[in-house]
């Protein structure tokens, strides 16, 4: 199918606290395929679990207010869709938090909580007995490499290691057979060789059951790994958009270079320079390009106005004024 | 030139500091009215001699032509058996119940709290192992009771009473303090503090102690409360303050037996002690959002 | 006379005794940290590598085994046993986040503390021109001395923290995993501070980590450590180049790189097989037995010994014992 399977459109949220109105996700674009899988990439507070949250509508609206924008799930708005009718679009998505001892609930074993959310999905018409589900329930500990599922559904998450738990969530996210999985960094709080692991099942999985999913890191490599499309974030806005390969072949805007020259290298060649200044408060935000106090290549236009996603080949989009004109 | 900058920083970020938890406490109306509520009360135990309309009722007075009068204009609150203004000796009982709390706290609190900040941080050892087991023998016997037994032994006096729920409420601080104490000593700036080479007393005052505050405090003003409360109940019984001078509970004491005829001698105190109580819970509960203790 | 090493630490142990048995945290650690020099060590969790740290600067005692300063002082036992001039000598840079600054405290109380306590500075005056200078010297602006350290960010609390540390006039510094969650340029930034603060102080460092990229940049030794024992310990070239230990072999497939270039250097993907195992009540031989895809059945019963295979290369492995 070409449809996208998520578009958001200028999307603009805020947050009212105590010192005002912080003006986070300034004009977010973005759009997700079937079976494709995005990565939404930036450093912390940029604004990218926002945007996670947002679409599974989980932000606490006050203190987040959208002031502009649609998310189209399939087609259809979900923001201004009512309770009802989005928690039938609830059960098509699934999410994966960064913390799996947190999204876990201590009082209840695996096996009861894994079954929960296979009675909750939407393909629960026919296989609806207490033994089919638990089948089931083993099929899907079965899938993500967790050794003696039996055992594990009788176990409490505070039994298991980081890693199992992380697998857990990954099962109750897939195990529903839904279109789009949205995995908020799930591997960051896990030792290397674990996060390895888990990786390379969830690419497994994903690829398995078609489901789209949209990573979000901070982490560029991780990214590189698992996803095909990339968005990199800065301050609330999307600045680069490339096809996995070409972004880490040409990183075209400042930021995404100067965030690739200071990432160590297994090569060696110690460490860059870093970008200069810091990340702005978004209760005050620079006027125009949110980066343009830290760009190396800033031209008077970036300091009034905030650069569009210029196409600069197919598939390649770089919001900076240095490529009004193709490359 | 630098000197002036630092110092306008150092106002400047103070006073976001206070408007910061001015904004959390007043998020509940309910702890704004309490807070409002103290504030009234304290003034008028601070200038009850001079707003008092009859300030003699609260010494040796008899006036039995005046004698068991209702309320009306002249005596708001009427009078009692003896002829005294039931409204200035309500006020002058408010000044004795703030009174109590305040030196019962400002006796009890920094003991238990001193006692607890040493047990907790030296968790393990001996002395946190015998000051907790002296902390449980106290803690074993209800409040009410333990000052009862001390108010007995001691002739009956105001200060006694006082020294009696004093010696009853510090275990009750040391308990607190040694359960935030312990777990605040495992934190990293703690042992940052030990490796730069910081004495014990610098640890447990300047690095532990301000961390503790803000259950400190709260507990205070809810403590308060009680404290006034089991004050009064001593003097119900007659072990507080002594004739005539004015005390909330021996007013309600002294005014039951007249209920339901002459019902404004009991009421009234009581009301009193009911609103105090109250406007401490109230402002203590407000002080719980603001400094965001959740261990209270 | 030049000491040439600053830090030797001998069969190192910490053992905890919890409800479910043993927990053999650190089990029998040897190293040598040489004067100037940027010693790494690198783990996953579980592997001992912070208490061996908190060892060092003496919050825990060690169960058994020598740490020996600058090639005369034992300091094996706790930092209330330790002389108050040596005091000044180790410092430790904490894991960020956490709490290494105390919360109810600004910035400038924080800071005050170690230059009070070993007297630096007279009067109030002198006092916070110190504090200033230690501010500017990790970038800070003046008014950053009345804020909290709930209104920093992580990168500045660990320069903050940076500054504390060095403010006493070390020799020898601690860093456990002082960027793990910080964002890549924050890293950037602190790690390039340190190095320049190395340079300019006369520093040697430990440096904690489990990012093995960094390591590349910035050590100049590295000690792999799993479950508590050391599995190699090499110069960095040689390390990156000729990894011996299976683990170590592991640990470098593992890592996610973003270049062809990295991939090129990676060795083969190795799969690590299964999880971490709990450090309680570990089974004869090998602590890494269980994992290794290279097992031999002496594995399970013999507990290798160190061997050196090539100078100043080391590695704890039955497959190399001859």
């Amino acid at each position: 199918m070409n449809n996208p399977l998520i578009e958001i459109k200028d999307l603009h949220v805020q947050f009212r606290v105590f010192e005002g109105i912080l003006k986070v996700l300034d004009g977010v674009n973005l759009t997700l395929k079937f079976g494709e899988k995005v990565g939404l990439v930036g450093e912390t507070s940029c604004g990218k679990s926002t945007i996670g949250k947002a679409i599974t509508r989980l932000l606490y609206i006050p203190p987040a207010i959208i002031t502009r924008g649609e998310i189209l799930f399939e087609g259809k708005d979900i923001l201004r869709m009512s309770q009802v009718e989005f928690r039938q679009i609830r059960k098509k998505i699934s999410i994966i938090f960064q913390d799996p001892t947190a999204a876990l609930n201590p009082f209840f074993t695996i096996g009861t909580q894994v079954q929960d959310v296979i009675r909750f999905a939407e393909r629960s018409g026919k296989n609806t007995g207490k033994e089919d589900i638990r089948a089931h329930a083993i099929q899907a500990l079965k899938e993500v490499l967790i050794p003696d599922p039996e055992r594990a559904l009788k176990s409490y998450p505070i039994q298991l290691s980081g890693g199992m738990r992380q697998r857990v969530c990954i099962a109750m996210a897939l195990v529903r057979m839904n279109k789009l999985v949205i995995a908020d960094e799930p591997v960051t709080s896990l030792d290397v060789t674990i996060q390895d692991q888990i990786l390379r099942l969830l690419k497994e999985l994903v690829e398995k059951y078609n489901t789209s999913i949209i990573l979000i890191s901070h982490n560029l490599a991780i990214v590189r790994e698992l996803t095909n499309r990339v968005y990199i974030m800065y301050a609330g806005s999307i600045v680069e958009v490339a096809k996995t390969k070409d972004f880490f072949a040409h990183p075209l805007h400042p930021y995404s270079q100067g965030l690739l020259s200071v990432i160590p290298k297994l090569t060696g060649g110690g460490i860059g320079e870093g970008i200069y200044g810091s990340v702005p408060k978004y209760i005050n935000p620079p006027k125009g390009c949110r980066f343009h106090p830290r760009c190396k290549q800033v031209m008077p236009i970036c300091k009034e106005k905030k650069a569009p996603l210029f196409k600069v080949s197919e598939d390649h989009e770089v919001a900076c004024f240095l490529f009004k004109n193709g490359v | 030139m630098k000197n002036n900058n630092i110092n306008f920083e150092k106002l400047s970020s103070q006073t976001n500091r206070l408007a910061r938890y001015w904004y959390k406490y007043s998020r509940n109306p309910l702890s704004v009215l309490g807070l409002i509520a103290i504030f009234i009360i304290v003034f008028m135990a601070i200038s009850a001699p001079y707003l008092s309309p009859y300030p003699e009722s609260a010494g040796p007075y008899v006036n039995i032509v005046e004698a068991n009068q209702p309320p009306s204009f002249v005596h708001f609150f009427g009078t009692d058996l003896l002829g005294r203004d039931i409204f200035t000796r309500t006020i002058f009982g408010l000044r004795l119940s703030l009174l109590m709390g305040i030196v019962v706290l400002s006796l009890s609190a920094p003991l238990g709290v001193f006692a607890g900040l040493v047990a907790g941080y030296f968790r393990g050892r001996w002395i946190s192992v015998l000051i907790m087991r002296i902390v449980d023998v106290f803690l074993a016997v209800p409040v009410l009771i333990l000052a009862l037994a001390v108010c007995s032994i001691l002739p009956p006096d105001v200060f006694n009473a006082m020294i009696a729920v004093s010696i009853a409420w510090w275990a009750v601080y040391a308990r607190l303090i040694y359960g935030v104490a312990s777990s605040i000593k495992g934190e990293f700036y703690i042992q940052a503090a030990e490796v730069i080479g910081a004495s014990t007393g610098h640890i447990l005052f300047k690095e532990i102690l301000i961390n503790c505050l803000s259950p400190i405090f709260t507990k205070m003003s809810v403590d308060m409360a009680f404290v006034i409360l089991i004050g009064s109940s001593l003097s119900f019984v007659g072990l507080g303050a002594q004739p005539p001078t004015p005390d909330l509970g021996s007013m309600v004491a002294d005014g039951a037996r007249f209920l339901p005829n002459h019902w404004w001698m009991a009421i009234f105190p009581a009301c009193a002690i009911v609103i105090i109580v109250l406007a401490l819970s109230l402002m203590g509960d407000g002080l719980r959002d603001m400094l965001g203790s959740e261990e209270v | 006379m030049l000491n040439n090493n600053i830090l030797t630490v001998d069969q190192l142990k910490k053992y905890f005794i919890v409800n479910q048995g043993v927990l053999k945290a650190v089990d029998g650690v040897t190293f040598s940290v040489k004067n100037g020099e940027i010693f790494s060590i690198v783990g996953e969790s579980g592997s001992g590598k912070s208490t061996v740290a908190y060892m060092i600067i003496g919050t825990y005692k060690p169960t058994t085994g020598k740490i020996i300063y600058r090639e005369k002082y034992d300091i094996s036992q706790g930092i209330s046993k330790r002389p108050h001039k040596l005091k000044k000598e180790i410092q430790i840079v904490f894991q960020a986040p956490g709490t290494s600054l105390n919360p109810a405290r600004n910035i400038k109380q924080i800071l005050e503390v170690p230059i009070k306590i070993h007297n630096f500075s007279k009067t109030q005056s002198e006092l916070n021109e110190r504090v200033l200078e230690l501010l500017e010297m990790v970038e800070l602006s003046a008014d950053y001395m009345y804020k909290y350290p709930s209104m920093l960010g992580g990168g500045e609390k660990q320069r903050v923290a940076i500054a504390r540390a060095l403010s006493v006039n070390p020799s020898f510094v601690l860093l456990d995993e002082p960027t793990s969650s910080l964002d890549v340029s924050v890293q950037a930034k602190i790690i390039n501070m340190l190095i320049q603060f190395k340079k300019i102080f006369n520093l040697t460092y430990i440096f904690i980590t489990h990012d093995l990229s960094l390591v590349r940049n910035i050590a100049s030794r590295v000690a792999i450590m799993y479950l508590g024992k050391i599995c190699e310990i090499a110069p960095v070239s040689e390390f990156f180049n000729n990894p011996l230990h299976p683990y170590t072999q592991i640990l470098l497939s593992s890592i996610p790189v973003i270049s062809h270039e990295e991939e090129a250097l990676k060795p083969k993907r190795i799969m690590s097989m299964g999880e971490i195992p709990s450090p309680i009540n570990l089974p004869p031989g090998c602590s890494f037995y269980s994992r290794c895809p290279k097992r031999m059945d002496i594995c399970g019963i013999k507990d290798p010994e160190m061997l050196e295979i090539e100078r100043g290369h080391v590695v704890r492995c039955n497959l190399y014992s001859k």
